[in-house]
């Protein structure tokens, strides 16, 4: 599977991969992180339940510090 | 006297001083920094995860959300657009409704963009944010802004991370006694002193990070400013004596030997 990911190209993932999958393939803590796909916001209650489709563009954030 | 809190949109806390999470030097001293400030919000940014190295320590390992509040701020958001969606997204990651809105123009001064600031204030709310807003020291937009739905007007005091202080005491002073809802000077601040100043005008809270950040003792500088806003608004509750144009001796003159 092929997917863009913070902007970066990920090629070769296993597939099929839910979002959850994928966050296990990454090493990623769910409760931690946040997720867009296609700009649109993936609940965390659908994580497992959400499967990702070639090019399908993720953006996975977190908190940082700021002001 | 009875507990003196500070009530942001129907939420209750326990300090007024509210810090950032930024240039510390690691977590653990933004943690530390945070405990001895006695603070019980902090602001924070929203960003990508480093996928590339999913081990890079998280704010969230340092700093509970769950003892402290997060107010996720929109820092680097240039239009109202870019805003809500940082901000929904940060909802989901564990946020709530309480958010920072900060539109930003030029990088050398920092200054809001106040027009872009007040469509992104609007776009929030109708989108059912409580919006504390970074804004300019000018009654007028600190007005319009309340009149939006604002939870919080935050005007600057002086450039971010400037700490130059309260430069324009006037006109934070029009804007604490025009507004109904919590005025909170955010950014500008430089020394405890500057803390002071902003809530002896009557401000119901100062947000800072770099003052902290960047002093050279930054625990005992988050000491110095809990203190500082503790005393600043005492002595606003306290009522100030009058200014006079001359001298008043203290001891009195009658009874003189």
């Amino acid at each position: 599977m092929f997917l863009i990911i913070n902007g970066d190209d990920y090629v070769d993932l296993p597939t099929p991969l839910s979002v959850a999958g994928l966050l296990t393939h990454l090493g990623l803590p769910e409760k931690k992180i946040a997720v867009e796909r296609n700009l649109e916001i993936v609940p965390k209650s659908i994580f497992k339940d959400t499967m990702l489709t070639d090019g399908d563009r993720l953006e996975i954030i977190h908190f940082i510090g700021g002001g | 006297m009875s507990k003196d809190i500070l009530k942001v949109a129907g939420y209750e806390f326990s300090s007024r001083l509210i810090i950032g999470t930024g240039k510390y030097k690691d977590y653990a001293q933004n943690a530390a920094a945070l405990e001895a400030s006695g603070a019980d919000m902090v602001t924070v940014a929203v960003r990508r995860v480093n996928i590339s190295n999913p081990d890079e320590p998280m704010l969230v390992d340092f700093i509970d959300p769950k003892k402290v509040t997060y107010l996720p701020n929109t820092a680097g958001c240039f239009t109202g657009e870019d805003a809500v969606r940082t901000l929904r997204l940060a909802k989901e990651a564990g946020g709530w409704n309480l958010v920072k809105l900060e539109v930003l123009s030029d990088p050398k001064h920092l200054y809001p963009d106040m027009e872009e600031t007040m469509r992104a204030a609007d776009l929030l709310i109708k989108d059912g944010f409580d919006v504390m807003v970074y804004c300019s020291d000018d009654p007028v937009f600190a007005r319009k802004l309340e009149e939006l739905g604002c939870a919080a007007i935050m005007p600057l005091g002086a450039p971010i991370g400037s700490g130059l202080g309260i430069q324009n005491p006037v006109n934070i002073r029009l804007i604490v006694e025009q507004s109904k809802v919590p005025v909170i000077v955010d950014a500008g601040v430089g020394t405890a002193s500057d803390a002071a100043i902003a809530m002896e005008l009557g401000c119901d809270g100062v947000l800072m990070n770099t003052a902290i950040a960047e002093a050279k003792d930054p625990i005992q500088m988050a000491v110095a400013m809990k203190h500082a806003v503790i005393a600043g608004r005492e002595a606003y509750l306290a009522g100030r004596m009058p200014r006079k144009k001359y001298a008043d001796p203290s001891s009195p003159l009658a009874g003189l030997i």
